[in-house]
């Protein structure tokens, strides 16, 4: 379960809002962190605080494959995305990362900038704690569940790797 | 079952049977690929994997072109982390000094990537090889030290687009402006986990070279893939990158596609994506007298051979704008050292261009080309987002290199012939 205030961006917000090419020179989650979402307004990530969430359009992560930009926002606190749709490289990612991504659809509008939000993505709802409203999400693909369970696929691999040994 | 090429091609690569879209399946890789921004989380990833070598270490490839040649300490010490692991794997294919190009210019001129393959790279760009015939698409850096490890992935069946490109090419008409054009239709997101499949008469007209710049930007669209037919022409210019065994590919008749879409080639005129989505796509009529900075001729779509000749052959006898930086990227080393033996760099530096390296440098706002606030360029790159090339004040506007070689004398927007 996670319980954070949401913060609302854009559609089409791609990997260079996400983290700017000039912070790309280090590998450094809390480093990448403390200039999330450079690229949309400088700054921004001075209002998260530790467990928000953030919410976003259509095509969240658009662009490029820099793995900086998932760790970018673990790096800021943030550890659930919600968007109508995501791109598909940074989607595969952010599971990769063990960054929880929930796709929506329209349903993404029942949330408002600064609503408190308790997400149980196991059961694949986020209860909208000002509004009152209830969201259902898509189900993560069974395939993308086993790495979920692996921990990610740094583990996964390594359980296989040994498997075959 | 009769297959799209995207299906077609990942049935080679797996023992699994390819029945529908939305299967996953773990498919063998023919290369993976990293560059000095993706290969160092490659790396972290690799290490705690506990693996102790690559797969294969030939079918592993390196490149060092982003930040290169290195533009300050930190990307110093993140090449250094890619050239030790190189080193001490014994990879073959590493790339960084005088050998050095832009990634998706040089994997297919070295014969590295080819019909039918499955190539995946950490690199959104990795979709060029599909000009090849390659079911090529990026992935982020710790599925690439997965691939690294086991030398398979795994990959969601996208449903097709199939894009049919019909009519003939007009004067001024290359690769780019057709997928602007169809970028401009679909929208950004309009490919979403899909794969685009080109076909129509128009492909025959294209250039392997043309081809490659068009599925480039096939994540434009949000594309997996963008692929095309394995014709003749196709399997002429891999024989001549080196490659033995390769045969023509084609989708079957009657394959399942999700929707189709139609360009009439004939009627097109040059298109240029305005900021800040490469979807916002103009005539360049419509953008004529737009003020530019700079004009950048290059990076992984649009700087190969016939690109460096489309931009010359704009360029000769004419003077860029006093108040323009253009700057000439030729994306390989073969690629300059064809466009010096051919005089085009000296028609470019006669006529004022700054002529560089070959590096992915300004398209992604790495070096050599850095915007200032206010400032506009146009440029022959793939991505035109918020802030891409500099400041977030700055602005980002999308052509082909004719276009951006006219606009760089002109010192604003404008169409080549005009010149």
């Amino acid at each position: 379960m996670y319980k954070g205030r949401a913060h609302k961006v854009g559609a089409h917000i791609d990997t260079d809002a996400i983290i700017p090419a000039r912070f790309l020179v280090t590998t450094d989650t809390e480093e990448l962190g403390r200039n999330c979402m450079e690229g949309l307004e400088a700054g921004w990530v001075k209002r998260v605080k530790k467990g928000d969430i953030m919410v976003a359009g259509e095509n969240f992560g658009c662009g490029s494959s820099r793995e900086h930009a998932p760790l970018a926002i673990i790096g800021a606190g943030i550890p659930v995305v919600i968007a109508h749709s995501f791109a598909r490289i940074f989607y595969r990612n952010g599971f990769n990362m063990g960054l929880i991504l929930l796709e929506v659809g329209d349903a993404v509008k029942k949330i408002e900038d600064g609503d408190d939000l308790i997400i149980d993505p196991l059961n694949g709802t986020i209860k909208n704690e000002t509004s009152g409203d209830v969201i259902k999400t898509s189900p993560v693909p069974p395939f993308m569940q086993q790495i979920l369970d692996k921990g990610g696929l740094v583990n996964y691999v390594k359980d296989r790797k040994a498997a075959q040994a | 079952m009769r297959q799209t090429l995207a299906q077609k091609i990942l049935q080679r690569h797996t023992d699994e049977t390819v029945s529908q879209d939305g299967q996953i399946v773990r498919c063998r890789v023919s290369l993976v690929l990293a560059n000095d921004i993706t290969a160092p989380l490659a790396i972290k990833s690799f290490n705690k994997m506990g693996a102790a070598e690559v797969f294969d270490k030939d079918k592993i490839a390196l490149v060092c072109d982003h930040f290169t040649p290195n533009k300050d300490i930190d990307s110093a010490e993140q090449v250094k982390v890619v050239r030790e692991f190189a080193m001490a794997k014994g990879i073959t294919h590493y790339y960084e000094g005088g050998d050095c190009g832009v990634e998706h210019a040089l994997l297919p001129e070295l014969g590295l990537v080819g019909p039918g393959d499955v190539v995946i790279g950490a690199d959104s760009h990795t979709c060029t090889y599909g000009g090849l015939g390659a079911f090529a698409t990026g992935m982020g850096s710790t599925d690439i030290a997965a691939a690294m490890v086991m030398g398979e992935t795994w990959f969601k069946v996208p449903p097709t687009i199939r894009v049919v490109l019909e009519g003939t090419l007009p004067k001024w008409i290359g690769g780019k402006d057709i997928i602007l054009e169809l970028i401009g239709m679909i929208g950004v997101s309009g490919a979403l986990y899909k794969a685009l499949e080109f076909a129509g008469p128009v492909v025959e007209q294209l250039s392997i070279e043309q081809r490659m710049t068009m599925s480039n930007m096939a994540i434009e669209a949000g594309g997996k893939v963008g692929l095309f037919p394995v014709d003749a022409k196709t399997l002429a210019y891999a024989k001549a990158a080196g490659r033995t065994g390769d045969t023509e590919l084609y989708a079957d008749e009657g394959a399942h596609y999700e929707r189709e879409v139609v360009i009439d080639c004939s009627k097109l005129t040059p298109r240029v994506a305005c900021p800040h989505l490469p979807d916002n796509v103009k005539p360049v009529d419509e953008c004529a007298g737009i003020r530019i900075d700079q004009s950048i001729i290059g990076s992984c779509t649009n700087g190969r051979i016939e690109d460096m000749r489309e931009a010359a052959a704009v360029l000769k006898g004419r003077k860029v704008a006093k108040h323009v930086r253009c700057i000439v990227l030729p994306a390989t080393p073969t690629i300059w050292k064809q466009a010096l033996k051919e005089g085009l760099l000296e028609i470019f530096m006669d006529s004022g261009c700054v002529v560089g390296p070959p590096t992915c440098g300004p398209c992604l706002g790495g070096h050599m080309g850095i915007l200032a606030a206010g400032e506009r360029s146009i440029a022959t790159t793939n991505r035109n987002f918020k802030g891409r090339m500099g400041s977030l004040q700055s602005e980002v506007y999308l052509s082909g290199p004719a276009v951006a070689a006219a606009s760089a004398i002109a010192g604003e927007i404008v169409h080549p012939e005009k010149i």
